[in-house]
C-alpha cells in the first residue's frame, strides 16, 4: 500500500501547499492572530513567517469531533459549532486555532470545558524537513502508538508547524450563569459546588460560573446562599494581562505584592496578575531531555527559532 | 551441566550486582519465575526473561536501570501483567522490573485534589481508599481489580466511565520517571499549566518504551452526588448502536454507555445473575451522574431515545444494590465467556460512533467466515469495540484463524475511519498493523520521540513501532543474547 492510501494521509491540497511553503530550509514560523506573539521569546531576526490554511472541514456533532485547519479563528470555529450547540476547550480570547494550540493556554472556565491539551485527537503538522506528519487519530479514544498530539500542544511551533487538527467537541450546556459574591470563601465555594466551570477570586470578591441543566444551576445557586449573598453578573471579570501558573493549593498563600491586583482561578491554579511571574529554570534533567527532543524533531533549529516553551535560554 | 551450575553461581555478574543493589530475595533468576514472566495476559510469549527485579523505591529502580545499561541489557517494566497486547513480555532476555512491591499511596493532597501513588498500586484499591474522602480515580478498566496504576499509565487505560471523564492521560498530572539511562525526571506538574513540553502526555501510553514510572500524581475526581443507571433491551444490536449515536447527537454525554450482545448476556446471567434480559439481541447499560435534577432529565431523555430506536424494555436500577449487580455483570463479562468456549481472544479497536452498526455486522461476518464464534461487549459510547473471538486452543490451526480474523476486523475498523486501539495499546500484537494507519514519515516521528527518551533503545525494545521503524532489531531480540545463561 502506498503512503498516500493510508488513512492518516488523507490528501488535502491546502495542507500540501502549506508544507511546500514551509519547505525544508531556512528559519520559519507560523503567524496567527499575534494575540500571544511574544510568548516563549522573540523570534530570531530574519525568520520567515507563513500562515496556516483556514477552514472548518468536518463537524460531526454525534461524534463530538471537528476537523479544522489551524488558520481558522477560534471565534469562527465556535460560531459554527455553536450553531449546533457545541464548542471546544479552546479559549475564547481571540486568535487562531493553531495559535491557541501552539500556546496551550486553557479557557478561564477550564473546569467545565476541559484542558486544551486533552481536546486534540489528531494533529497534522509540517516537520522541519517539510514533510506532512499525522499524529493521533480521528476518534475520541485512541492509544495507537506514541501520543504526538499531546507533545505538539504548547510547543510554540518548535517541533512542527500545525496545519490541521481534529478536536473533541462538547455540548453547550443548556444553562449558564456567572454569580458574584463580595464575601464568600472561594475555597469553600469550590468545595461546595459539584462541577463548577470556574471559581474566580480577586482577594475579596468571588465569582462562580455555573453550567448545566437549569435545575442543577438553580440547585447549586440555592446551596451557595449559605456562603454569602450572590448577584448574577453578565460574564467573568476582566482579567489582568499576566498569567501565572501555580498549584491550586498555592493560592491560599498567594504573594499579593508579587502579583499586584489579580484574579485567581481557584481549584486550577492560574493567576491572572498585573505583574509577570518570575521565570524559573526547569531542572537540568528535564532540560536535557527536552533538548534531545528538539534535536530529534528539528535538528537544525529552523522551526520558530528564538522561541522555547521553557524560556529563551533553553537550547543553549 | 556447567551452565546449570553457573546460573546460580557467582559467575553472573549482572545478577550479583542487581542483588547487591536490591536484596538477594528481590532479584529472581530461577527458571520458574523466568518462565512465568515470559507471558502476560495476552496470547503472546517472549521467551525466557533475564533477571527479575522487585524494587521498592525510585532509587532502586534507578540502580536497576544503571546496572542493566552497564551490562548492555534491556529493561522491561511490568505491573500486574494484565496487558492484552503483549506489552510486558520479555524480548531478548531483558531485566524485568516488576513494580508490584511499590504499592504505597504516598500522599493524598486534598487541597490540590491529587494523590501521589507508587506504580504498583492496584486501580480499584486506589478508588476504595479515596472513596470515603469523597473522591475516586476515574479510569476503571475491566481488569481494575488486578491492574496497576503503572500499567494504566503505560497503556493510557480507559474503562466504561471514560466516556464523560476521559482516559488515564486526563487524570495523571505528573510522573516521576526513571529514564533508560538511569536519570530521574519529573514529567508534568501540579501547576495549572506546567512549563515546557508536555512530556507527561508523551510518556502516557508509551507502553514502557520511554522509561519506568515510579511515582504518579493522579487527579482525584469527586464522587457524583447522584447516579442513575439504565438498562435498555433491543431486538437488534444495530438499534442499540444507533441509540448510542442518538444520545450523543442529542447533546447528552453520559458517564458510561456499554453494549453487550445476547451470547455474552446469557453467559453473564449464568455467571453472576445480574438481572439482564437473556432474550434480547443486545442490551445497553447507560449511566448518568451529577446532580439529582439533571440526571433525572438525562435518564428520561436516554430512555426516550432508546424507545425511539426500538428498545423493548427500559429499566432504571432502583437502588445501589441493583446498580452494582448490573455493573458486576458488565465487568465480569470476559470471565463469563469461559462457559461458551475455553479460550478467547479479546480485540480492541475504535470506530466513529456512526459506523458502529455497520462495523458490528462485518465483525459477525468475518468470524463466521473463519468458523469462529464471536461475542461483543464494548464501550459503545466512545465507539470502542471489543470483539471476543471464542475458540478451543486444542483445535489444530485455530490460532491461525483467530489471527487472520483479527487482522480483518482491524482492517474493517480502519476503513470505517477508526484506529487500532482504544485502550489496550499496540504491544507486539498490532505493531505490524501500525503501517496500515500511519505513513512511513508518521512512524519516523513517533520513533524520534522514542529516541529522545531512549537513545540506545533499551526500554522495552521491540514493542509498539513496527520492525521497519523501530530502533530495535526485532529479529535479534528473538534470539538470546550472548552472556545469558540458560
Amino acid at each position: 500500500m502506498s503512503d498516500a492510501a493510508r488513512p492518516s494521509a488523507g490528501r488535502d491540497g491546502a495542507l500540501e501547499d502549506f508544507a511546500t511553503e514551509i519547505g525544508d530550509s531556512g528559519a520559519v514560523a507560523v503567524e496567527g492572530g499575534r494575540t500571544r506573539w511574544g510568548l516563549g521569546g522573540a523570534l530570531a531576526p530574519g525568520t520567515r513567517l507563513v500562515r496556516a490554511p483556514a477552514g472548518i472541514l468536518e463537524h460531526h456533532p454525534e461524534e463530538m469531533t471537528v476537523r479544522v485547519r489551524c488558520g481558522t479563528t477560534v471565534a469562527e470555529l465556535h460560531g459554527e459549532l455553536g450553531a449546533r450547540r457545541q464548542l471546544t476547550a479552546l479559549p475564547g480570547r481571540g486568535g487562531t486555532v493553531g495559535g491557541a494550540l501552539a500556546v496551550g493556554e486553557n479557557d478561564v472556565s477550564v473546569l467545565g470545558r476541559g484542558r486544551v491539551r486533552d481536546a486534540v485527537l489528531q494533529v497534522r503538522y509540517v516537520s522541519a524537513e517539510g514533510r506532512l506528519i499525522t499524529g493521533g487519530g480521528p476518534t475520541v479514544k485512541n492509544v495507537t502508538g506514541f501520543d504526538l498530539p499531546r507533545l505538539l500542544v504548547g510547543s510554540l511551533g518548535t517541533l512542527g508547524l500545525i496545519g490541521e487538527v481534529i478536536l473533541r467537541t462538547n455540548p453547550v450546556p443548556p444553562a449558564s450563569t456567572w454569580l458574584q459574591c463580595p464575601e464568600a470563601d472561594p475555597f469553600a465555594v469550590a468545595a461546595l459546588v459539584y462541577k463548577a466551570s470556574a471559581v474566580l477570586w480577586d482577594g475579596g470578591r468571588t465569582w462562580v460560573h455555573l453550567e448545566g441543566h437549569a435545575t442543577d444551576v438553580a440547585a447549586n445557586r440555592a446551596a451557595l446562599a449559605a456562603l454569602g449573598p450572590w448577584t448574577e453578573v453578565a460574564e467573568a471579570p476582566e482579567l489582568p494581562p499576566h498569567r501565572w501558573s501555580l498549584q491550586p493549593a498555592q493560592l491560599r498563600t498567594l504573594d499579593r505584592a508579587a502579583t499586584g491586583p489579580f484574579v485567581a482561578s481557584v481549584a486550577v491554579g492560574t493567576v491572572f496578575a498585573t505583574r509577570p511571574q518570575a521565570s524559573s529554570e526547569l531542572p537540568a534533567g528535564l532540560q536535557a531531555l527536552s533538548g534531545r527532543l528538539k534535536k530529534e524533531f528539528d535538528p537544525n533549529g529552523r522551526l520558530s527559532p528564538g522561541r522555547s516553551p521553557m524560556g529563551v535560554t533553553a537550547w543553549t | 551441566m556447567v551452565r546449570q551450575l553457573r546460573r546460580h553461581g557467582p559467575a553472573d555478574p549482572l545478577v550479583e550486582e542487581l542483588a547487591a543493589a536490591l536484596s538477594g530475595d528481590r532479584v529472581r533468576y530461577d527458571s520458574a519465575q523466568r518462565s512465568l514472566m515470559a507471558h502476560d495476559a495476552s496470547v503472546f510469549s517472549g521467551g525466557l526473561s533475564g533477571p527479575i527485579c522487585y524494587p521498592t523505591s525510585t532509587a532502586e529502580v534507578q540502580s536497576v536501570a544503571r546496572i542493566a545499561a552497564a551490562h548492555g541489557r534491556a529493561i522491561v517494566p511490568r505491573g500486574a501483567g494484565t496487558g492484552l497486547a503483549g506489552g510486558a513480555i520479555p524480548l531478548g532476555a531483558p531485566v524485568v522490573v516488576v513494580t508490584t512491591m511499590m504499592t504505597r499511596i504516598l500522599e493524598v493532597d486534598l487541597d490540590n485534589r491529587v494523590a501521589w501513588v507508587e506504580p504498583g498500586v492496584i486501580n480499584l484499591d486506589l478508588s476504595r481508599q479515596l472513596r470515603p474522602l469523597g473522591f475516586h480515580f476515574a479510569p476503571d478498566p475491566s481488569s481494575q481489580q488486578a491492574c496497576t496504576l503503572g500499567g494504566n499509565v503505560a497503556t493510557n487505560s480507559g474503562g466504561p466511565h471514560c466516556l464523560a471523564y476521559g482516559v488515564t492521560s486526563q487524570h495523571v498530572l505528573a510522573i516521576d520517571v526513571v529514564l533508560p539511562d538511569g536519570d530521574v525526571v519529573t514529567l508534568g506538574g501540579l501547576e495549572a499549566e506546567p512549563a515546557g513540553y508536555d512530556l507527561r502526555g508523551a510518556f502516557i501510553g508509551s507502553e514502557g518504551t520511554l522509561g519506568i514510572a515510579t511515582r504518579i500524581a493522579v487527579r482525584m475526581t469527586p464522587n457524583p452526588p447522584w447516579v442513575r443507571t439504565l438498562l435498555l433491551a433491543f431486538d437488534f444490536i444495530e438499534a442499540a448502536a444507533n441509540t448510542v449515536s442518538g444520545v450523543i447527537a442529542a447533546g447528552i454525554v453520559p458517564a458510561a454507555m456499554e453494549v453487550m450482545d445476547r451470547p455474552i448476556v446469557e453467559a453473564v446471567e449464568n455467571f453472576v445473575h445480574a438481572g439482564y434480559p437473556t432474550t434480547a439481541a443486545a442490551v445497553l447499560l447507560a449511566e448518568v451522574d451529577g446532580l439529582e435534577g439533571g440526571t433525572a432529565i438525562d435518564a428520561e431523555r436516554i430512555a426516550a431515545i432508546g424507545r425511539m430506536h426500538g428498545a423493548t424494555s427500559v429499566r432504571v436500577a432502583a437502588d445501589e444494590a441493583e446498580r452494582e449487580r448490573l455493573w458486576k455483570g458488565r465487568k465480569t463479562a470476559f470471565g463469563a465467556v469461559a462457559q461458551i468456549a475455553p479460550s478467547y481472544y479479546l480485540h480492541d479497536a475504535v470506530v466513529p460512533r456512526r459506523a458502529l452498526a455497520e462495523v458490528l455486522r462485518s465483525v459477525y461476518e468475518i468470524a463466521e467466515e473463519h468458523d469462529l464464534l464471536v461475542v461483543n461487549v464494548f464501550h459503545a459510547g466512545d465507539g470502542n469495540l471489543h470483539p471476543l473471538l471464542l475458540f478451543d486452543a486444542r483445535q489444530s490451526g485455530v490460532m491461525d484463524r483467530v489471527h487472520a480474523a483479527g487482522g480483518e476486523i482491524m482492517r474493517v475498523c480502519l476503513d470505517a475511519g477508526g484506529v487500532l486501539s482504544g485502550e489496550h495499546g499496540i504491544g507486539v500484537e498490532k505493531q505490524e498493523y501500525m503501517s496500515w494507519m500511519f505513513t512511513s514519515d508518521d512512524l519516523d516521528h513517533q520513533n524520534r520521540l522514542r529516541r529522545a527518551f531512549d537513545p540506545s533503545c533499551r526500554a522495552n525494545p521491540g514493542k509498539v513501532l513496527p520492525a521497519s521503524h523501530s530502533c530495535a532489531d526485532i529479529q535479534a531480540l528473538r534470539r538470546i543474547p550472548t552472556g545469558v545463561w540458560l
